[in-house]
């Protein structure tokens, strides 16, 4: 474990280490993202209800899962920085800030792009779509902290409070919404919210949202890389490698 | 225990640019340390390193023997550390500021203790004047009274002599050597040139690197 | 050299054993401090209060005098309008100390941080959320809202400002070295606001409707519970943080 940890605070060795791993993370994104899109739009079934814009949930339910996993790992990357001082934590998470946000960005558009079928709107203010609502202004706050600093070390470590803090509000906020709605509106059709979704519904779907995990930690990997480059662009074995490509 | 503050092989890096690297500091009772250095060579991060309240170095400090993270209650306890800005606020008087100040230090509340300390600084008759209406160099004394409200070992002063006349400049310099003569320790950064003394010494930063000038 | 002095400065040399029982009087000090200082500055105190007022003025012009359709809405409009009324001020609950350098002394001191910020917060709340809260039912009367929830509103905003103030202050802790840190604040502040607002206007609304009125408040209670316990340490690593931007 320690070792582990004291390997990652060399940039040099996460960057040989990630140039191995991330052709395979981005092949298993790709078969995992064309499997699931040509099964799930193809062959999986109809939904007896919605018909086939139910096929929506092929993106919109990986990309939530996605920005809410974004935002965990972005807290827990914060974490790393701030107790451990690892720099690539913090590299990561400000690759990741971006993703995230555009994840839910995607996961919002795609829920109001089937809400037009389902509700014959473009936005209600379904339980869910409110908190990813919220989850996309939560994104837009840390990555306007971190921008507003001067000093990028003040404002790696004031993104990576802000992380935390989030990530704490985030089960919270999103059981107080869900009270909210019943509340309010106990009676409508939720998009997402159904059980007994039959085995050749699902697959496909589970394969998309393993896709959508690869094709993060491949990105993640890949930005990070350049991060890196950009960061330690004065060091020795920066200049290196440079000149090796030159 | 004995006042002694140490660093071994001190580096600073702030946003890829090393303001330095290698110091060794020893620092004891006694002492009247200078940083001295051209603009942007690091004093006041050295300052703010020293005084505990930048945790982003590298390398090693001990207070009394003890690595800084244990002994950091006891450091503080013993620390009188005034910064650029006075510390004071415009709309309470000096007496109130004082007061705030003596509490936050853990000291017996005492009136007759403020009034002696505004006295020393030469600020009879404006006790009860807000500061916000003093000049700049009577708000600095009102900072400055704290060096003799809450007696303390260790002063790390920043640039102390700012906005203060020739008279408060002369009676500063002596009750810092007065300090280290007692066994206390100053380290001071100043644009002002310091009377030579047996006390004193120099640090030099810039240029990348810094040497322990004696 | 007067002899006075020296023997203070001979008290000096003598290093000092770790601070014991300072903590309550440095809390008490700076509780105190704080109230007078905003007190000398009485607008900055009036300021959310007459901000607040505006805003509930400004719907009835803007959406229509009708009492039902006000009635219907109000408990909503006057957590949203005391909500952002409380948010006005909390760009000044740090920024003061850290223009004038006592925020510096403020992190030196050997007491925890956590508990001498959680003393300006209270502050913050004293004179922010707590008199926002006793002038919301004089508004409520102005938007028709419906009797018998009155007691409520007022409750539910005190208890509701107190977890608005301890989570802004984490913002305005962050935000406090940065120029520009106002709109930003909001921006980070708000979202994490919602819970809050959820439950506080539900309360309302609850006490309306005639049931579960006291579910509401009691989830009120238990957000500010954990707001009490995390935001505090929060605040102090954020403080940090600014202090060296």
């Amino acid at each position: 474990m320690w070792a582990f940890i004291n390997k990652l605070r060399s940039p040099k060795w996460f960057y040989a280490i990630s140039a191995r791993l991330q052709p395979w993370f981005w092949a298993a994104a790709l078969i995992l993202i064309v499997t699931g899109t040509i099964w799930g739009l193809a062959f999986a079934p109809a939904d007896y209800q919605q018909g086939n814009s139910f096929r929506i949930i092929y993106v919109h339910v990986p990309a939530a899962f996605l920005a809410q996993s974004i935002f965990v790992s972005m807290a827990i990357t914060g974490l790393v920085f701030m107790v451990w001082k690892i720099k690539i934590a913090d590299m990561a998470a400000t690759v990741m800030a971006p993703l995230g946000a555009a994840m839910t960005f995607i996961a919002l558009f795609s829920g109001a792009v089937w809400g037009v079928p389902t509700w014959g709107t473009w936005w209600m203010w379904d339980a869910r779509l409110t908190s990813m609502l919220i989850l996309l202004f939560l994104y837009l706050g840390v990555i306007a902290l971190r921008g507003a600093f001067s000093s990028r070390d003040s404002a790696s470590r004031a993104a990576s409070v802000l992380a935390m803090v989030g990530v704490i509000n985030i089960p919270i906020i999103k059981y107080s919404v869900d009270w909210w709605y019943t509340l309010h509106q106990p009676a409508t059709f939720t998009i997402t919210g159904r059980v007994g979704m039959p085995m050749e519904m699902w697959l496909p779907l589970l394969i998309m949202v393993l896709g959508f995990y690869s094709f993060f930690i491949a990105l993640v990997l890949t930005r990070t890389r350049s991060e890196i480059l950009r960061r330690e662009s004065n060091k020795h074995w920066v200049r290196e490698l440079a000149e090796e490509v030159n | 225990m004995s006042l002694r503050l140490q660093a071994q092989s001190l580096a600073c890096e702030r946003d890829d640019r090393w303001l330095f690297r290698d110091l060794d500091l020893d620092i004891r009772a006694g002492e009247i340390v200078r940083v001295e250095g051209p603009n942007g060579s690091g004093k006041t991060t050295l300052l703010k390193i020293l005084s505990g309240q930048l945790a982003d170095y590298e390398g090693e400090l001990f207070w009394s023997e003890r690595p800084m993270r244990e002994a950091r209650e006891s450091f503080l306890a013993n620390l009188l550390y005034l910064g650029h800005a006075p510390g004071v606020k415009a709309a309470l008087t000096p007496l109130e500021n004082l007061a705030w100040y003596q509490a936050l230090s853990g000291e017996k509340p005492s009136e007759a203790a403020r009034f002696r300390a505004l006295e020393e600084v030469g600020l009879v008759g404006f006790e009860d004047v807000p500061a916000g209406q003093l000049s700049a160099g009577q708000q600095r004394r009102v900072a400055l009274a704290r060096l003799i409200l809450t007696p303390r070992a260790l002063w790390v002063l920043d640039e102390p002599f700012t906005a203060i006349d020739r008279d408060g400049v002369a009676a500063l310099e002596r009750r810092l050597v007065e300090h280290a003569r007692s066994g206390g320790c100053v380290l001071v950064t100043t644009h002002h040139e310091l009377t030579p003394c047996a006390e004193l010494r120099r640090i030099r930063l810039g240029g990348g690197g810094a040497d322990d000038g004696i | 050299m007067t002899a006075s002095e020296n023997s203070l400065n001979r008290a000096a040399a003598a290093l000092r054993e770790e601070p014991g029982d300072g903590l309550a009087v440095a809390v008490w000090a700076t509780l105190k401090r704080d109230l007078v200082l905003m007190l000398r500055r009485r607008s900055e105190v009036l300021n959310p209060l007459v901000f607040f007022a505006l805003v509930i003025t400004l719907f009835p012009i803007g959406i229509s005098p009708d009492p039902a359709l006000l009635a219907a809405i109000a408990p909503g409009l006057l957590w949203v309008a005391a909500l952002l009324a409380a948010l006005l001020s909390l760009d000044s609950l740090f920024r003061a100390d850290y223009d004038d350098g006592s925020l510096e002394q403020l992190l030196l001191t050997p007491q925890p941080l956590a508990l001498l910020a959680l003393a300006k917060v209270a502050v913050h709340w004293l004179l922010t959320g707590l008199p926002l809260a006793l002038m919301a039912p004089v508004l409520g009367i102005m938007l028709s809202l419906p009797a018998g929830s009155y007691v409520v509103l007022a409750i539910s905003l005190a208890l509701g400002s107190a977890s608005l103030s301890l989570i802004g202050a984490i913002g305005a802790a962050l935000t406090v070295g940065l120029s520009r840190g106002g709109v930003l604040l909001s921006l980070l502040v708000l979202p994490l606001y919602i819970p809050v607002l959820i439950f506080g206007a539900g309360a309302v609304q609850a006490a309306i409707f005639g049931d579960g009125v006291l579910a509401h408040l009691a989830i009120l209670g238990a957000l500010l519970a954990l707001a009490l316990s995390l935001a505090p340490l929060a605040i102090a690593a954020s403080l940090r943080i600014s202090i060296n931007g």
